[in-house]
Parts: C-alpha cells; structure tokens; sequence
C-alpha cells in the first residue's frame, strides 16, 4: 500500500459548540480520485477546507505526506482548490487568472507564457486568454477554475461541487472531461459533490458523509452493492430496504419466508434490513415469483420502466423493468441470492468490514 | 394613463433639480458674463486666465485639495480595510459617520479650541517638556483638519466596495500561494478602486473651495479659490468674477468626474 498524500486523523470541527465534524478519518493516495458525497450542510467543504488550510481544527491531525500541517497556513500548502462558485478575480482576464499563480512564485516571464498555454489547451480554451471572466460562460469559467487550480501543478487538487452550476448536459460533458483530466495529470483529487450518480460515475473512492461523520468508504461499486446503512443504501441509488430477520449464515427471512442470501457473521434472530435494488428484480408469473406484490403505479423513464407495488406487509416495492405490466394487478417477484444485501442496525465500518472480509473470500 | 402618472411620479424631483440645479447653474453662467456695472462683457474669463493671482490661486487651490485628498485617502483607506474586519462593524462605520451630523462650523471652532496657544495639543506637549507651538494658521493644521473633515466621505464608499468582495477571492488568492500582502496589492486593493474613485470625487470637488477652514483654521494665508469667490461676492460686490470662478470650479468638477471615470478597457495577454 502506498503512502498516503493527505491524511485526516481523528478530526473534529465545533463552531459554538455544535460539532460540525465528527471524529473524521480519512487517507488519500497519489493519483486516485475521491469523492466526499453527502448531503447540504453534512460537512464536505469544511472537510475540504480543512484540508486547504482555511479552517483550523478543533482536535486531531492533519497530515500532508505524512508531516503534520494543522498550522501550516493556506498559501504555504502544496494543494490548490476550485471553489464552489469558481472565485475567478474580475480585475484580471482568463489569462492573468491562469497566471497568477506562476506570477506569485515569480516564474520568468517566458516560461508563465508557455506553462499558461499548456493548461489552457489542457481545459480546451487555446483562444481564451483575452478574454474578461464576464465573458465567458459558466462551463468557460469553470475550466479556467480548473487551469488555475492546476498550474501550480499541486500534488492535490480539492473541488468543491465544481460542477453543481452546470445545466445537466454539459455537467456530465465535463465529468468526462474532470477524469480523464485527472488521469492525464495524474494527481490526487478530492470531489465534492451531493449527486451520487456523479459520485458513482467518477470517482476510485466515495467517502459517504452524513452529519459530520464518515459513515462508508469504498469503491463506487462496493458502496452501491454493499452499503452499510440504511442511509447509505438510500443515499446511493434507489433501494428497497425491508425489516427481517437473520435465522442463520446465509439464511434470512422477511415478509414469512426464509431465503437464501449471501450475507454470514450475524447472531442468529437478530432484526435487519434487507437490500434489493430495484434493476435485480424480475418480474415473474405470480406462481413463480419468491414474493407476491401488487402494481401501484409504473412510470415510462425512456430505458425502462419504474413499477411501484406493494406487498400483503405493505411494504413499498420499486421496480426497473424493461417491460411494462398491468396496473393493479398482483405480479410474482424473484430475485438471486446474490442480490440481496442484509445490513445490522448500527454496525460501525470497522466491524462491517470485518464481519465481510470473514465470510468473503 | 400610465404615462401621466409616472409624469406626477416624477415631477417633485424634475422641480427639484430645476430649482436648485438648473438655475443656479445658469445663473452662476449667465452673472460671468457681467462686468460690475451690469454691462455684458467677456473680460472676466480674460483677467481670470491672464492675471497672475487668479492662476496662482487656482493652483493654490488645486495644490491643496491634492494635498487633502491624498491625506484623507491614506487614513481613510486603512480605516476602511480594518473596519471590513471588526465584528460590529456597522456601529464602526456609524461611528465614523457621526461627525458629519455635526456642523462644520462648531467643528472649526473645536480645531480652534484644540490647537490655539493654551489648547489641549500644546497642554500635551507641554506635559511632555515641548514648548508651546503655534499650530493654528498653519498649514499643516488647515491639511489636518481638511482631512479630518472629508474622511467620512472618503470611508464611506471604499468600505462598501471593500465589503462587496467576494471572501472567496482573498481564499483563492491564498490558495494560489499569495501571502496576505500580495493578496492585498493584487486582489483587493484593485478591487476596490470604484470606492477610491467615488470617494476621490466626492473628497477632492469641496476640498478646492473650503474657504471657511483656510479662514479659521489656516488664517487666510492661502487664498483658494473658495475665499475669492466669498470675497467676491460679500466684500468687493464684483458678482461678476466670482461667478466666473464659480463656472472655473464646475468645469473642473466635470474634469475630475471624468479622468476618474470608470472606463471599462479591454486587457490584451501579453
Ligand atoms: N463559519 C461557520 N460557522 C458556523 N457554522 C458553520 C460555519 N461554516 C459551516 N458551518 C456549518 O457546518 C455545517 C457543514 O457545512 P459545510 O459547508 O461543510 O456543508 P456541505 O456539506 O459543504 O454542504 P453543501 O452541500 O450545502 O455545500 C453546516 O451545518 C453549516 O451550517
Ligand atoms: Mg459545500
């Protein structure tokens, strides 16, 4: 394992004594793409600006290649921020803004010219640099963001929701372009954002947060089959969370039946929930399905439909299929062992990953 | 309907501006036109510009709201940076707008009080072994107390345009590897030039024609153009001249207005 760039070590924020950040542990490592995902206000920028130097922490550590920075201030850390809102100086056009970083270190003249040009091919505005920042459009201004975050060619670049200002066409536009931007450069990336397909669609690792709290770290994939919770599974993609009941490894019940699943390291009787998402169930013959449910609703979504039914529990079941059925009639439900997920109630990640790595191979 | 409503809307502030704007104005041209014997004559503008009294009190004149100005915006700029930092800010700012409520007159005659012979300055200064100075009449103490009369107006627009930068400038800049005072020079004093600008106009304009301090306070030994016109108009009766000065004053006004003019240019990469 490599050493990691940046390091949080038991973090914690307070502002008059609400606590902001709770016991924050994170690692990043060279080269690999984060992402802090959460919900407004759960504390991705104040983590993000702890880390940039703007905050300083009530306790714990901050670590850059493993030296100690909490008192190092902003402009003396090798890392370089896009800000929320872009913060482009109005006093310079895209060229000095690009520049300006080159021009506090007092880099020759010449070389500021070259190195300028290079990011602003880089980000696809070659023709830009006389232009005012009034002039531009928001994805325009959010590359230059990118370009002058990036000339100083910092070992991390932070981004705050870079994207949120964008209409949804150009914003998944520039996630393409953001990765296979961090891929050419090949430097450490920490995203914010609270859209999670964004999150899923980018990044080597999400941290998800809620409350001041890192509540799962993985890989996209990993979140999204494995979450720990119920908010992670429901922050994540859509889910079906259902109570249940653990009756042995590899057994679980709900709704009256025992099924087989893939989930072990749970005392037995122990309530849980059960995750299915809605693209692992298959709508059957009401004689072959595993469970019995009742079509409330389905709406077209263009690749597939979204069926919303309930069981004889009343539990709410959501549906992706690719055909459509009947309203109100009861159809049969099937799923694989495989595509159920069974979460304990308040198990913290350290024993999650435990309790997976014990039974996984 | 409309129409004659918005007329109605507007017609106090038309009245307004053509009372107390408009015919002044035209009356202050049409009097520079006029000799002391009511007869129309353009000698006025002549002696003006040829007689060297008049040149050296316009320069006088200009000399010393320079001189004011400058001064006002060296104390007035500092005041308004750091008071864009204090927590109640708004009751600061209040309380550097508070003097202006207070006539320039008594204001005058407190300078008086505090720099005259056995004034509270050359008390201090006594305490501390100096001999007494003569500082009233001077212009040193005319400068300071021009200055001190200005600052509100100087502070006023420069820390609103302090305030109206977006914090996230000063962190971007930081971020980029600007330490506090290179964030200062490149970022926010360039941001807040509108400010300066406006309180420059608003400062250097009266400073040319303070007549009532260079009186009290610098003893009538520089005679700006603001004493001339007073004299003018209350001593020699020449309402002639003094209106010339006075049309002198307005088009330099409009000078100032327009070199500190905003003009948006575009920047050309180099
Ligand atoms: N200077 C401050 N003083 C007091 N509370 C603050 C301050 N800055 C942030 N907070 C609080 O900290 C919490 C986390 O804020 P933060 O900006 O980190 O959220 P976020 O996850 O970035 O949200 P968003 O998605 O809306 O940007 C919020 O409840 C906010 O009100
Ligand atoms: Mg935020």
């Amino acid at each position: 394992m490599n050493k990691p760039i940046v390091e949080l070590k038991n973090v914690y924020k307070k502002f008059n004594d609400t606590t902001i950040l709770n016991n924050i542990n994170l690692k990043l490592e060279a080269g690999q793409f984060y992402t802090l995902l959460g919900p407004s206000g759960s504390g991705k920028t104040t983590i993000l600006r702890t880390i940039a130097g703007f905050n300083d922490v009530t306790s714990g550590e901050v670590l850059f290649q493993g030296k100690k920075i909490n008192s190092i201030p902003p402009h003396q850390r090798n890392m370089n921020t896009v800000f929320q809102n872009y913060a482009l100086f109005p006093n310079m056009n895209v060229y000095e803004n690009v520049a300006f970083g080159l021009r506090i270190h007092k880099v020759p003249e010449a070389e500021i010219k070259q190195r300028v040009q290079e990011v602003l091919h880089l980000v696809q505005l070659d023709n830009y640099g006389d232009r005012e920042i009034s002039e531009l459009s928001g994805g325009q201004q959010q590359r230059v963001a990118i370009a002058r975050a990036v000339i100083n060619q910092p070992k991390v670049l932070l981004l705050d929701e870079p994207l949120s200002a964008l209409d949804a066409k150009l914003r998944k536009d520039m996630q393409y372009q953001l990765r296979s931007l961090q891929q050419r450069l090949g430097i450490t990336f920490l995203f914010v954002t609270h859209d999670q397909e964004e999150a899923l669609a980018m990044s080597d690792v999400i941290f998800v947060m809620n409350d001041g709290k890192i509540l799962q770290q993985g890989s996209p994939v990993d979140i999204y089959d494995e979450p720990i919770n119920h908010f992670v599974a429901h922050f994540i993609g859509e889910s079906n969370i259902i109570p249940g009941k653990m009756i042995s490894d590899f057994h679980v019940e709900f709704l009256g039946h025992t099924f087989e699943c893939s989930d072990a390291g749970i005392p037995a009787n122990e309530s849980v929930e059960v995750v299915i998402r809605p693209e692992d169930l298959v709508i059957v013959p009401v004689d072959q399905g595993k469970i019995k449910v009742k079509v409330s609703t389905q709406l077209f979504r263009g690749d597939y439909y979204e069926i919303i039914a309930f069981d004889q529990q009343d539990n709410e079941w959501l549906i992706h299929s690719t055909k459509p059925t009947i309203d109100d009639s009861i159809i049969g439900l099937t799923f694989e062992p495989d595509d159920m997920h069974i979460m304990r109630y308040n198990e913290d990640e350290h024993n999650f990953n435990q309790r997976l790595e014990s039974y996984e191979e | 309907m409309k129409k004659e409503f918005k007329f109605l809307y507007f017609a106090p502030y038309l009245l307004w501006l053509l009372l107390f704007v408009i015919a002044p104005v035209a009356l202050i041209f049409y009097y520079s036109f006029f000799n002391v014997n009511h007869q129309f004559t353009l000698n006025n503008y002549i002696t003006f510009f040829t007689s060297g009294t008049y040149l050296t009190m316009t320069a006088n004149s200009v000399w010393f709201a320079f001189l004011i100005t400058a001064m006002t915006l060296l104390i007035s700029y500092p005041m308004a940076y750091f008071i864009t930092k204090l927590k109640y800010r708004n009751l600061w700012i209040l309380l550097v707008i508070l003097p202006t409520w207070i006539n320039l007159l008594l204001k005058a005659y407190a300078f008086i009080g505090l720099f005259s012979h056995n004034g509270l300055v050359n008390q201090i200064f006594n305490f501390f072994g100096i001999p007494a100075q003569q500082l009233l009449f001077t212009n040193t103490s005319f400068i300071l107390v021009a200055a001190y009369i200005q600052i509100p107006f100087m502070v006023l627009p420069i820390y609103n345009s302090l305030l109206e930068i977006n914090p996230s400038l000063v962190q971007a800049s930081k971020d980029l590897g600007a330490t506090s005072w290179q964030t200062f020079k490149k970022i926010i004093i360039p941001l807040s030039i509108p400010g300066i600008k406006s309180g420059v106009q608003i400062v250097f304009i009266p400073s040319l024609s303070l007549f009532m301090l260079s009186r009290l306070i610098g003893g009538n030994k520089i005679i700006t153009l603001g004493t001339a016109v007073e004299e003018h108009f209350l001593t020699t009766m020449n309402w002639g001249m003094g209106s010339t000065i006075g049309v002198v004053l307005i088009i330099s006004m409009f000078i100032v207005t327009i070199l500190t003019h905003t003009s948006k240019k575009r920047r050309v990469a180099k």
